[in-house]
């Protein structure tokens, strides 16, 4: 089983994190990984993106053009990424910062209110993990477990008392995903 | 109050002067300069000067590899980009073939006082007959927030992430001081971009630097611009104007440390 | 058991390096490979080296050049344009024949070029680079883990030929992150005693050593010459490392190095999965190059595809390795473009396709 995952957004809304979050989350459940950021100028001038692979198998390349889910944070990601979702694939796109939608039809498609939900929790920066926690409501490749412990990777030790505000915001993202349930 | 905007941006643009005027020869692109970068406010000075000169028909600008690589795609005259640190040596091979155009080279603190140190120190001291700009933010901008030659003690980067340590680590390079001591010199100054005043020194003095050239006075033109770096100081823009005031100017007093009649 | 930790291919390889004994790192900052040095400051000074910004890569290879003849591991690391300027300096290390670690997380050229990755500087890597006739030992990496690995085996290998060991990766490698698991290491073991040569001061009664790339007199440095060639020879015949992926049965391969051959992997892999019979060789060392088991693989394919980021330059190797037995084709990209998998697939059906047509008519 192998999951390719591409995380696309503007320099500072965590994409990069994200992804990487994620891949460390994957390492602790005994799972190969690769993180392969955008780099260079492209990031000062705005946009920054990551493909995240999670496998139980050997990785081959970390280069890839086409993904099973994309993780879209603005619009110039998503015109740019939409069409290299596989068939079949997902999309979960952030709707304020996502004027035109998804148009594709072959796929399925997530709308998530992170940077509204984010203001409502009281934690502009924890958007990214709201969004994370709504792409793991559809897809449990990793536990929540191994998220919080991946955060305490990958945020400095000064940040740690964050891993909690993050943590809710996770489980938020995940509530906004969950089917409701029918009476 | 609904139409509170509007009315506003019609008076203001009735009544006031205007402050900021793009100079024809600035190319009306958008910069890659992060949001209150020197750099900016260097260029647009600079090609001022050189239409009140009325040269931009014969001036030749060298551009660095720094954050300023990119000038070409700004300063409307023709350029040349150099490798890291030779730019003055780019310009002395323009300059010895057609000494009747006018040769500038910009650069970063990192371009021509680290790697570039050996070709600054010889092209003044052969007295060619060029300006160089020297921007001197005190770090490396483009690849990061790295230390540069001219980061000061105890400042934080990358690459001195406990501040700058002057035993491991070597002193801030005064060079223009240094510059100032060689004979090929014609005009060595320091000046900045922190204020409306501060600019209008800097033109004048550059407006000097190109006038020398024009004439033909023996030797070169030195002008330092201490300027800021807000992305790799980590500061606001605002913030990195006081600390460049604060600090930088401590160590880099402003003045002219060499004028033709000194 | 070692941990597994998640790291950046250039901060994995630095921290081998520390793993591995290093004394003394010397560089000047490059993107893409700022963090090696970055993540050395932080680190090296606690550990027991010495670290030093440098001016420029010519001072930094200067400074390995020094550091080196003490006998002590030391290295530096810079990308393309940086790699380019330390070759006079390389030149005098080859011919001093001292042991150090080098590093060029290639970018995309030439000039000042772009930042993204490429493998455009194989000629200058693998040929020599500098002027005269030496060679490094050329490592490439093809994952995180190997970018660290490499590093304990390059200072061994530096060690064992007094030799200049050169990692040529790129700079996805270098930006990426993947796990990677620290061998156990014990420096005492593997430190080669370099007293009979290193200067660290004339000891009472006995020889000066004098570390020098001068002979004035050609017949002398004919046989300094003679010398090195005996040594490349025995590199030559001892250490080519490559790895072969599914080329038991396989009656086309491809030959790629470092990233191109982690794209090209994923191509044969679709390959066979639609039924074709690929495999992959996938050199390790690029001097010294694998040429006899792409001579021997020769003998039971029907063609090569070389898939490098640059115009073409290992595929002379792989031409002259397999000396005509086979017809060997060459797909690339350039200027900081990573080739994907589907093109290379491309490639190789076309290939298949060919054939078929040459079988039928
Ligand atoms: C030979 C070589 N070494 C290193 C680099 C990487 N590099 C690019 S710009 C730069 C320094 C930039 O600093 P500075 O000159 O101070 O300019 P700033 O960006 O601060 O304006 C470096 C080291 C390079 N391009 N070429
Ligand atoms: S990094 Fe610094 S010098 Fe470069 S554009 Fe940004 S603020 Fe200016
Ligand atoms: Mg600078």
């Amino acid at each position: 089983m192998t999951n390719e995952i591409k995380i696309a957004g503007f320099g500072g809304q965590g994409v990069l994190s994200m992804g990487m979050t994620l891949a460390y989350a994957g390492v602790f459940e005994g799972k190969q990984v690769v993180w392969m950021p955008s780099y260079g100028p492209e990031m000062r001038g705005g946009t920054a993106n990551c493909t995240v692979i999670i496998s139980n198998d050997r990785i081959s390349s970390p280069i890839i053009n086409q993904f099973d889910m994309a993780i879209i944070l603005n619009q110039p990601s998503l015109d740019k990424f939409e069409n290299t979702v596989k068939p079949m694939g997902q999309i979960f796109y952030e709707s304020n910062n996502v004027i035109n939608p998804p148009t594709r039809e072959d796929v399925s498609v997530f709308e998530v209110p992170a940077a509204l939900e984010a203001v409502n929790l009281k934690n502009a920066k924890g958007m990214n993990m709201i969004m994370l926690g709504a792409f793991l409501e559809k897809n449990p490749i990793v536990s929540i477990d191994s998220i919080l412990k991946a955060l305490k990777k990958v945020l400095p030790e000064r940040h740690h008392h964050l891993i909690s505000a993050n943590e809710k915001a996770l489980k938020r993202g995940m509530e906004l995903l969950q089917n409701p349930v029918l009476s | 109050m609904t139409n509170r905007n509007e009315g506003i941006q019609c008076e203001i643009l009735d009544r006031m002067d205007i402050v900021w005027e793009r100079p024809p020869a600035l190319l009306d692109v958008k910069m890659h300069y992060c949001p209150g970068c020197g750099h900016s406010v260097v260029h647009k000075v600079l090609m001022e000067v050189i239409e009140e000169l009325d040269i931009q028909d014969k001036t030749i600008g060298i551009a660095p590899v720094g954050c300023a690589v990119l000038a070409y795609d700004y300063l409307d005259i023709d350029m040349q980009e150099a490798a890291h640190g030779r730019a003055t040596a780019v310009a002395t091979g323009i300059k010895r073939v057609r000494p009747d155009r006018i040769v500038f080279t910009y650069q970063g603190d990192g371009d021509l006082a680290a790697i570039g140190t050996a070709e600054t120190i010889h092209t003044v001291n052969r007295g060619e007959q060029i300006v160089i700009v020297f921007i001197n933010n005190g770090i490396y901008g483009m690849t990061g927030g790295q230390m540069a030659p001219t980061t000061l003690p105890g400042m934080k980067t990358t690459t001195s992430p406990d501040g700058r340590d002057v035993e491991s680590q070597g002193h801030p390079l005064k060079i223009a001081d240094m510059i100032a001591l060689l004979p090929g010199a014609y005009y060595v100054t320091r000046q900045s971009v922190t204020s409306a005043k501060g600019v209008r020194k800097l033109k004048k003095a550059l407006l000097s630097a190109f006038q020398y050239q024009i004439e033909r006075k023996p030797g070169t033109s030195f002008i330092e611009v201490v300027s800021n770096c807000p992305a790799g100081w980590k500061m606001t823009p605002i913030e990195a104007n006081r600390w460049l005031k604060e600090e930088m100017l401590k160590y880099y007093p402003l003045g002219d440390l060499k004028t033709p009649d000194t | 058991m070692a941990t597994k930790l998640l790291m950046k291919g250039n901060e994995a390889l630095a921290e081998a390096a520390i793993r591995a004994g290093l004394k003394a790192y010397f560089g000047y900052p490059i993107t893409p490979q700022s963090e090696l040095l970055e993540y050395l400051v932080r680190e090296l000074p606690k550990r027991g080296g010495a670290i030093l910004q440098a001016e420029s890569e010519i001072a930094s290879i200067n400074m390995v050049y020094g550091a080196a003849a003490t006998g002590e591991r030391v290295m530096t690391s810079t990308s393309s344009p940086g790699f380019s300027l330390m070759q006079e300096g390389i030149s005098y290390i080859a011919c001093a024949e001292l042991p150090c670690l080098l590093v060029n997380v290639m970018r995309g050229g030439p000039g000042l070029g772009t930042i993204q990755p490429g493998q455009c500087d194989y000629f200058q890597a693998v040929k020599g680079g500098g002027h005269g006739d030496y060679r490094m030992i050329v490592l490439a990496p093809g994952s995180v883990q190997e970018m660290a690995d490499f590093v304990y085996l390059g200072f061994d290998l530096a060690d064992k030929y007094r030799i200049p060991v050169l990692i040529l990766t790129d700079g996805a490698l270098g930006q990426m992150m993947e796990m990677v698991e620290f061998p156990e290491y014990d420096i005492e073991a593997h430190l080669v005693d370099h007293s009979s040569w290193a200067t660290t001061g004339k000891k009472k009664g006995s020889e000066r050593h004098i570390i020098t790339s001068l002979f004035l007199d050609p017949e002398i440095l004919e046989n300094v010459n003679l010398h090195l060639q005996k040594k490349y020879d025995t590199i030559r015949e001892k250490e080519v490392r490559y790895e072969a992926v599914m080329t038991d049965d396989a009656d086309f391969i491809v030959v790629a190095y470092g990233l191109s051959a982690r794209v090209s992997h994923k191509a044969i892999e679709m390959g066979r999965q639609e039924g074709m019979k690929v495999g992959l060789l996938r050199p390790q060392t690029l001097f010294p190059f694998p040429s006899e088991q792409l001579n021997a693989l020769a003998d039971h394919v029907n063609g090569i595809l070389v898939v490098e980021m640059s115009a073409g330059q290992m595929v002379e190797d792989v031409r002259l390795s397999v000396n005509g037995k086979v017809p060997v084709e060459f797909y690339g990209r350039m200027g900081g473009m990573i080739p994907a998998p589907e093109e290379i697939l491309n490639e190789i059906n076309r290939f298949y396709s060919q054939k078929l047509i040459e079988e039928t008519f």
